[in-house]
This record gives C-alpha cells, sequence and structure tokens, in this order.
C-alpha cells in the first residue's frame, strides 16, 4: 500500500491527474480551485509538461481543444463562473469527438455569486450548458480520496469515448484535506502506449509510423445530410456510455428503510452523518449517491424502491436540480421531498435529519 | 470515538496549522481525519479558524459546528465559537490574547499564556505548539512520540533549532494539559 498523505482535494486531483498520464494543462485562476492550478504550475515543468496560464478560460478551454487533437491526456479546471465562460469550447470538444477532462470546483451562483461551496451548477453540467446535442460524462466526488481517484477515471473514460468527462466538485471538497492513497504514477512505456492507441484519430501521428496519416478535426459540418450523420453517430455513442458507464452508491439500504435519501457529492457526505445518527438510534434509513450523475443511474433509484419506503427525500446545495432526475427514477410511484441550502451555505446533519423524520410518516 | 475541534486566531497565530499537526497526526495513527479551512473574506482582526475531525470511523461532515476542543488564541475566536462548544467540551484559551475568557460554567477551560510560554522559549512561532500540547496532555488524542517524529521528518535537518523550540513547546503544553 502506498503511504496516505494529507492533502487538499484540489492539490490531490492535481497529483492523481499527473500521475494519470496529464502533461497539458491550461487554466486561468479562480477560488476555491486555485491550489489546482498552482500545484500544476508547480509540478508540471518538472515532468516535462506543459502549463499554461491562460489570458482567460475562453482561450485556456481552446488551448485543450487544440492540444486534445494532438492526441495527448490534457485537462483545465476552473470554478463555477469560470466553468460557464468554457462552455463553447467545451461543446467544440464535444462535437470534434476529442478526450479531455474538466474540473469544475463549484462555488456559490448564479453570475459572480460567492466562493464557498454549492452545487449549483448540475443542471448545467448534466443537461448541456454548452449547445448543440451533446453530452459530457459528469463525475461527482464525495471525499478527497475519491476525488483523486476520479482523475485516472475520468482520462480513461475520455480516452475510451472520445469525450469531454467533467469532474463536478465544490470548495468543501476542493479546500478540505483528508488521507490521500495515490496509485503509482503511469510508466513513460505506459504512456507512449497511451499515445499510440489515438494514432488513429489524432492530427498528427508520429511520420515514424509506417501507416502515419493525418486527420481533420472539425466541429463543422456544412451539409446538413453529413451533419445529420455525425450527430447520430454522437447517440449511439451517448446511448452506449449511458449503458455501460452508470456508478453509484448505496448506503445502509435495508428492508426496514422508510425514507431513502439521494444526494450526490459533498450534499451525500453529510446526509450520511444524518444517516449514521439515525441508525444509532434505531431508525435505518437508506441512501443512493450517485456517482456518475451523467449517465445518471436512474435503475438504481427505481430498483430499490418497494412498499415499505414511503418517501424519497433529495438534499442538494442547490434550488432543486438532481431532484428532476430522481422524479424521473420514481416514475410517480412515491412523493419526492426535498431539501436544499443555497449561498454557499452548507446544511447541517440535523437538518436533514429532521427532513427525513418529517417524511417517515410516523 | 469522534473528536471535532475548531481551532482558531488571527492570521499568522497558526491556528491553521494547530488543525493540520493534529489531523496529520491522527492519520499516521490510522484514525479518520479531515481538515477544513474556513476560507473567503475576513475582517481585520477577525479570526483564520479551521475544523478538524479525528475519528475512528469514517468521517462524513467535515464541517465542525458544535466542537468538542476550542482552541482560542485569541478573544474573537471564544466569542464567535465559545457558545457552540458542547457541553462538558474544551475550551482551551491564550490568556494573553483573551482578556474577557469565557462565562461559561459547563464546559472545562485550561487557561495558558501562550504568548509568554513562546517568547520564554525564545520563538514566537511555536505558540501554537504549546496548545497542541495542551490537547495532547489532556486528552491523549493523539501521541507526543507522532508528533515528534512528523516534525523531526522535516525540520531535523532544515532548521534543529526550531524543532527543539517546537519539541519544547508541546511538552511545555503536555505539561499544562495534565494539570
Amino acid at each position: 500500500m502506498a503511504e496516505k498523505v494529507l492533502m487538499k482535494g484540489n492539490e490531490a486531483v492535481a497529483e492523481a491527474a499527473i500521475r494519470a498520464g496529464c502533461r497539458l494543462y491550461f487554466a486561468y485562476p479562480i477560488t476555491p480551485q486555485s491550489e489546482l492550478i498552482e500545484y500544476m504550475a508547480k509540478m508540471l515543468p518538472k515532468v516535462d509538461g506543459t502549463f499554461v496560464q491562460a489570458e482567460s478560460e475562453v482561450a485556456a478551454i481552446n488551448m485543450v481543444y487544440g492540444a486534445s487533437g494532438t492526441g495527448r491526456r490534457v485537462m483545465t479546471s476552473s470554478s463555477s463562473p469560470g466553468i460557464s465562460l468554457k462552455m463553447e469550447g467545451i461543446s467544440y470538444i464535444a462535437g470534434a469527438n476529442l478526450p479531455a477532462v474538466i474540473i469544475n470546483v463549484q462555488r456559490g451562483g448564479p453570475g459572480l455569486g460567492d466562493i464557498q461551496p454549492a452545487q449549483g451548477d448540475y443542471f448545467q453540467a448534466t443537461k448541456g450548458g454548452g449547445h448543440g446535442d451533446y453530452r459530457l460524462i459528469v463525475l461527482a466526488p464525495s471525499t478527497v480520496q475519491e476525488f483523486a481517484d476520479m482523475a485516472d477515471l475520468a482520462f480513461d473514460l475520455a480516452d475510451k469515448y472520445r469525450n469531454p468527462v467533467m469532474i463536478l466538485s465544490d470548495g468543501l471538497l476542493g479546500q478540505m484535506m483528508e488521507p490521500v492513497e495515490f496509485k503509482p504514477a503511469k510508466t513513460k512505456e505506459e504512456m507512449e502506449k497511451l499515445n499510440k492507441q489515438h494514432y488513429d484519430w489524432c492530427m498528427h501521428p508520429n511520420e515514424d509510423e509506417p501507416d502515419h496519416h493525418h486527420h481533420e478535426i472539425n466541429s463543422l459540418e456544412i451539409d446538413p445530410l453529413i451533419l445529420e450523420q455525425h450527430v447520430i453517430k454522437l447517440g449511439k455513442k451517448y446511448d452506449k456510455i449511458t449503458k455501460n458507464e452508470q456508478r453509484h452508491e448505496e448506503y445502509n439500504i435495508s428492508a426496514d428503510n422508510k425514507v431513502i435519501v439521494v444526494a450526490f457529492g459533498t450534499a451525500a457526505r453529510i446526509a450520511k452523518s444524518a444517516i449514521d445518527q439515525l441508525q444509532e438510534e434505531g431508525i435505518n434509513v437508506g441512501m443512493i449517491r450517485p456517482i456518475t450523475v451523467w449517465p445518471y443511474p436512474y435503475e438504481a433509484i427505481s430498483n430499490v424502491l418497494n412498499d415499505k419506503i414511503k418517501k424519497v427525500v433529495v438534499c442538494e446545495l442547490n434550488l432543486g436540480q438532481m431532484i428532476e432526475d430522481v422524479k424521473l427514477a420514481v416514475n410517480g410511484k412515491l412523493p419526492v421531498e426535498f431539501l436544499g441550502k443555497v449561498g454557499g451555505i452548507l446544511f447541517t446533519p440535523d437538518e436533514i435529519k429532521a427532513k427525513i423524520m418529517d417524511n417517515r410518516g410516523e | 470515538m469522534k473528536t471535532e475541534i475548531i481551532s482558531s486566531g488571527f492570521g499568522g497565530q497558526g491556528a491553521l496549522t494547530i488543525g493540520k499537526f493534529l489531523a496529520k497526526a491522527g492519520m499516521r495513527e490510522g484514525l479518520n481525519v479531515s481538515w477544513l479551512p474556513s476560507y473567503g473574506p475576513e475582517m481585520r482582526g477577525g479570526t483564520a479558524n479551521v475544523s478538524a475531525v479525528i475519528s475512528d470511523r469514517p468521517i462524513a461532515s467535515p464541517l465542525v459546528t458544535y466542537p468538542d476542543i476550542l482552541i482560542a488564541l485569541n478573544q474573537p475566536s471564544i466569542d464567535k465559537f465559545g457558545p457552540n462548544i458542547k457541553e462538558g467540551g474544551l475550551l482551551i484559551s491564550n490568556t494573553d490574547m483573551c482578556p474577557h475568557g469565557t462565562k461559561r460554567k459547563d464546559i472545562t477551560v485550561i487557561k495558558a499564556p501562550m504568548n509568554k510560554i513562546a517568547k520564554e522559549i525564545g520563538n514566537m512561532m511555536v505558540l501554537n505548539m504549546v496548545a497542541i500540547g495542551i490537547v495532547i496532555g489532556k486528552t491523549g488524542i493523539v501521541k507526543y512520540e507522532t508528533l515528534e517524529e512528523d516534525l523531526s521528518k522535516f525540520l531535523k535537518k532544515k532548521n534543529p533549532q526550531l524543532l527543539e523550540a517546537n519539541l519544547k513547546a508541546i511538552k511545555k503544553g503536555i505539561e499544562i494539559g495534565k494539570k
């Protein structure tokens, strides 16, 4: 086992990204993710990587677009207002079938909002944000360890499907320190192998290879019939991702659950506290924590429902966004209640406990 | 067993570092730990504070609202977090910077002139180590040896004098905590 180190989420995910083979990173600073860009600025030159602090978020995402075309592992990161600026570029990257990893360390919104943790970018991350028919694979960590582990997973998924992947974190996970264990860094040979896997599509494969030829990378198809085929193909890819990549965690699910909580990320952490406290009082409350928020684990939720369960309670650090997906999963079979907090304020375990007790129907 | 700690003081007093060293020592001893700093706008003369949790079970919420232990390096820290200390909890206060203390009678209060102690040791930077010592002496939440090992790792070669001052401060704190 590797030695555990105490690290901030922002630094841990940066270190994990480098170990996963990320050598190209472009970003613009913003609180509460600035430790991430700082870490990359410090560490990437040491591994012959390229770090650029771009003049804006728009420039950074377009550098990602260009660099991704070379078939190398590329990343950018920002926090909510900065991610909004990147949306055009993300749509282009998705349209051009390119892999890239984007980290959003969410803060309070809308507009400039504040710099405290929030989950108000759920819709933006999972339902679009940029224009056109595209999908991001969206991973939602709830611990610093998971945040770090997701760097590796995000690059693998991005490569596998040639699709941008977003890690949807927040200011709490970015700023807090927890023990982390890292996987060993990819060796030079492993990285070369990864790069070679991209020769069939990347812009300029190695000219020493016998069957090398250049590829055009583009998101513009002016002929509607060609664009139609292109978008249908994208749709098939999204279907495949939906089928293969749903991830979730089940917590304290048992036959005597009367309430099921659904929460992701930081909200799920706090909900776990409440569930643990209730368990000590002899009350079993189950929880589903979506780990991929796109593709959304609809079936995982509908599968745990039974006639003993009275209600589903959704807890989010926003006005109610993921609840729409939970309602789709529940499909009218049960009432779905909501507990939210906005403004960058966290709910306490007591507030979640109270909400659960209100809905147990006793 | 879960211990929730808030450590708080003026910027520069080392309140955040107290949380970090306790959490790190807890981690080395195989416990679950978390460290969450306050960040964002704070008035000059206000508090820089951190939530630290040390637990034998996984830590769900890293945010401490009602601490078992409050380490207050200045008066605003007592004013802000003192009322939230759990009944029967512990307040460690730096009397040099906390002239008013607390009115609460339902908690244990350990007072120490940390500025003075640090000055006697000869380095104001070790003020926060006195506080860590008191926590260890009173609660035994982590071992002195773990901290010594951790501090030695990065100070032994770089700055042996500072290491010695740090260890002296922790030991002094332990003495006070055990009383």
